[in-house]
């Protein structure tokens, strides 16, 4: 057994600002366990920028207005409360990442660039090039390791032990030996990320299974708002690889088949600028009207007229992708482009204090915490701005250290339950000897497929219950699957298997909290369903798990200064 | 275009495995596929026990480098098709320069413990921090720009053949690291730093072989980072090395004879009162003089002042 105050899962940007504040006063013992080594986390693959209203570029801007432009991108879904504490804590944030070492673009004054976003309405987004989120990544790693923080690199995190609404420790898999650990911690933070690998079309790392959602689900905590999947407007053509909004940002055109700026017809003023769920279901309907470049399923993106100059000074690791992964020279094609699964708005729900809270009455999980993508706070509420998630990571992850690390000073030192790695134990022996004839790939090649075509972009009822009835046919045949490598050495296949598990169990709550919500809200776009409703809908879902599946209960939105109008671009 | 593509995969599970074999697959190839699409290929369909590390796939994590056909690289940006312009299959073995934990996974740890031993920080001003941030001009900006985009990955050190070597040599990776610690216009402490990278195992034993510039999948150029900190080291004047007494050196006595006298050199470098140093050289130089690469007397070129001039005119020029 492992003993420390406070264990972080997950090494991204949430996952090491909440390490670097628990650790701050050097009284607490903090470990971050991780099934990829810090600077591998998928945070570092954030292109265009991180959203902040110091005002450098334009000095109207203030957080008041980036506050604004969140809840409307958030189609009034977000709670109000969450969204002004992050934007007001962005200035302090971003401040304490340059003072880290960060290295970002300058202005001729020498203060930071700004550039402009998608549903923003200045130009707020601070970038390096675009890498900017690897930038962040690797100046917190670099504290981390100033800091000589313990980290657990490549030890997998298979379940959380709660008993009694207190949360314990963890149990966690270390990949190089083949051992099973518990972790035993007053706190315990969850930054886990995203699940974009539900997907067929993707913007996410293989690592991005999402398994910190479900390993909260299977302890009895429920998932928010999971219904909400935001796609990305501009994912490389076939793959979905990322390619920067900063392009659009920088002035970057969308083009279909007949050479149109199509965003004219669906965001007149914002054009290509608008928030992301807009952009990728205009794109959407290009494709499905039949304006796809060739008949394909892409449109184009247009960077030619920006010049080389400007585009190797701001958007290198564009012409990068598109030359490596397309074989095209975006100084003088066009890059085709298509929605791609990128960014989670649901997650585990928690407070302000990144406390996890389970139901509409405020009820805790002591000593367990969550942010960044895998939790809900609702700073997204159902679509997230461009920009918003590296400050959501930094700023409530930072929040999340702070309020663990003071939990865990007061915190009775609890025993903990025998049995606390036993399901974990049992799970791993099953896989180990599973001898099935069904191959994970397949299964997990099938649900990418299927959420694609029937959970996607747009969705109708027919659709919906149909891919219900898929992934409970996948849970299925789960219980068939076949392994072949019984090693304790860097079990790969295990991990695959166990990715995969979690990947089915919320699959099937993406989907039902998609077929209830009868209404189209930011990500979540109901062709028969096409209108937002305030007067049924404005309020978040909750799933629990049950035995037969999940059961669903709602808890009202906080709404305090904006009060919800229709959205314009 | 053939139908399938021969993968030859290293393979060793030191649970099983006495020592390291390589295993054949043939992977159906279509358009636009990566070599890390191929493995994963193999992987989901062929055999489940093949091992390797990967994330994001789109080169911006670091975690997959590995050596196809004789050069490092990440696979998830490699193009099959680029492999077969030049060979007939894809021939995939792990990282070189370190250990081989299982197939195509290595232990990173001596990337990390080089990475450690360059203050991988930056060391500000800490006493007079501004309520915003600190300046830096665009131009500033720029000098560290592509230095920080490096993501680790490691490619550069397999590929690096000081290190092959000489495994007291930070290595590639960890001096562009150093570089853009110390050529960061925030930056307090670039004295110290300089001071303790021309020391043994720092800029001056890089051989400039160029492969870490040639592999580095990102904007590094690491080996022109360990040039530039070794210009920065000159500049500032910490000359009481071998490094920089083996470039000054190198320079006179080129310009003494218009060829480099090597019976004098290693004198120069190591200092005559360096014995245990001098001690160290000899086996090098008795095998130099046996290859007659050093001849006990050492020729002039014609007209060498011709040589001096165009020196001198370089020197005013800089």
């Amino acid at each position: 057994m492992r003993v420390h105050d406070v264990v972080v899962v997950g090494s991204g940007l949430a996952g090491m600002e909440a390490a670097l504040r628990a650790s701050q006063d050097g009284e607490l013992d903090v470990a971050i366990v991780s099934k990829v080594f810090p600077t591998r986390s998928h945070s570092g693959a954030a292109q265009g920028g991180i959203a902040c209203a110091i005002g450098n570029q334009d000095p109207e801007d203030n957080w008041e207005v980036h506050m604004f432009d969140t809840v409307k991108g958030g189609d009034y879904l977000v709670d109000q409360d969450a969204a002004e504490l992050m934007c007001k804590k962005a200035p302090e944030i971003i401040y304490e990442l340059e003072h880290m070492g960060l290295v970002f673009n300058r202005l001729p004054d020498g203060r930071m660039a700004q550039r402009s976003f998608g549903g923003h309405s200045k130009p707020r987004a601070c970038f390096a090039a675009d890498w900017t989120g690897h930038a962040i990544l690797h100046t917190l790693f670099e504290i981390v390791l100033k800091r000589k923080v313990k980290v657990y690199s490549e030890w997998y995190v298979t379940s959380l032990i709660v008993r009694d609404h207190t949360c314990h420790g963890v149990v966690a898999y270390d990949i190089m030996r083949g051992a099973l650990e518990v972790f035993k911690a007053r706190a315990v933070i969850f930054c886990t990320g995203g699940y974009g690998r539900a997907y067929k079309i993707t913007s996410n790392a293989h690592a991005n299974t999402g398994d910190g959602l479900s390993i909260a689900y299977r302890a009895g905590i429920p998932l928010e708002d999971m219904e909400f999947v935001q796609f990305h407007p501009t994912g490389l053509y076939g793959s979905g690889i990322l390619l920067t909004e900063g392009a659009r940002g920088e002035g970057a055109y969308l083009l279909n088949n007949d050479g149109e700026r199509f965003m004219k017809k669906y965001a007149p003023e914002r054009m290509e600028l608008g928030p992301r769920d807009i952009v990728a279901r205009a794109e959407q309907q290009e494709i499905d009207e039949g304006r796809g470049i060739n008949g394909k399923t892409c449109v184009n993106v247009d960077i030619r007229h920006l010049g080389k100059e400007r585009i190797m000074e701001r958007l290198p690791q564009v012409r990068d992708l598109a030359w490596d992964f397309l074989g095209l020279d975006c100084f003088s094609e066009c890059i085709p482009i298509q929605p791609t699964a990128h960014y989670s708005m649901g997650g585990i729900p928690v407070n302000l204090d990144c406390e996890c809270v389970i139901d509409d009455k405020g009820t805790k999980i002591d000593g367990f915490y969550a942010a960044g993508e895998c939790s809900c706070v609702s700073v997204h509420g159902a679509n997230r701005l461009g920009t918003n998630s590296l400050l959501e990571a930094c700023a409530m992850g930072a929040i999340a250290g702070t309020s663990a690390a003071k939990y865990a000073k007061s915190a009775p030192d609890l025993s903990l339950p025998d049995d606390a790695d036993v399901e974990a134990k049992r799970e791993i022996d099953w896989l180990l000897n599973a001898r099935g004839s069904v191959k994970i790939a397949d299964l997990g090649d099938e649900l990418q497929r299927t959420m694609m075509d029937d959970c996607g972009v747009f969705r109708t009822e027919a659709q919906l219950k149909r891919q219900y009835d898929v992934v409970k046919n996948l849970q299925q045949r789960f219980q068939s699957i076949g392994l072949s490598d019984r090693s304790k050495t860097f079990n790969t296949e295990l991990l695959g298997a166990l990715e995969l598990s979690h990947l089915l169990d919320f699959a099937e709550v993406i989907v039902l909290g998609a077929l209830n919500r009868t209404e189209s809200r930011g990500g979540h776009s109901r062709k028969d369903h096409p209108k937002r409703d305030d007067a049924n809908w404005l309020k978040h879902t909750l799933a629990y798990k049950d035995v037969d599946g999940p059961r669903f209960a709602y808890k009202p939105v906080t709404i305090t200064r904006f009060q919800p109008q229709e959205r314009k671009y | 275009m053939a139908e399938h593509t021969t993968f030859k995969v290293f393979r060793y599970n030191p649970e099983t495995d006495s020592k390291p074999y390589f295993q054949s697959y043939q992977v159906p190839l279509q358009g636009g596929k990566t070599v890390l699409d191929g493995l994963n290929e193999i992987k989901g369909q062929q055999d489940g026990t093949l091992t390797y590390r990967m994330s994001c796939r789109s080169a911006i994590c670091g975690s997959c480098g590995m050596v196809v056909n004789g050069h490092s690289k990440l696979v998830c940006r490699l193009q099959i098709a680029e492999v077969l312009k030049n060979f007939d299959e894809v021939v995939i073995e792990p990282m070189r320069n370190f250990e081989v934990i299982r197939d195509l996974v290595v232990n990173m740890d001596r990337f990390w413990d080089k990475m450690d031993k360059v203050t991988p920080w930056l060391v500000a001003d800490e006493e007079n921090v501004p309520a915003t941030e600190r300046l830096q001009s665009p131009a500033d900006f720029n000098v560290i720009r592509d230095a920080s985009s490096c993501i680790m990955c490691g490619v550069c050190l397999s590929d690096c053949t000081s290190l092959e070597v000489d495994s007291n040599f930070l290595g590639p990776a960890a001096l562009a690291k150093a570089f853009r610690m110390a050529a960061d216009s925030r930056s307090v402490d670039r004295e110290e730093r300089l001071l303790e990278l021309s020391k043994e195992g720092g800029v001056w034993d890089c051989a400039r072989c160029y492969e870490c510039v040639q592999v580095c999948p990102k904007y590094v150029a690491p080996m022109e980072t360990i040039m530039k900190l070794r210009e920065m080291t000159l500049k500032a004047d910490l000359v009481d090395n071998r490094g920089t007494r083996h470039v000054e050196h190198f320079t006179e006595l080129v310009l003494d004879s218009g060829i480099l006298d090597e019976r004098r050199l290693p004198m120069k470098t190591v200092g005559l009162t360096d014995l245990k140093g001098m001690l160290h050289m000899a086996p090098t130089g008795l095998r130099m003089m046996l290859k007659g690469k050093m001849p006990l007397i050492h020729p002039h070129i014609k007209d060498v002042d011709e040589l001096q001039r165009i020196a001198h005119k370089v020197e005013e020029s800089k």
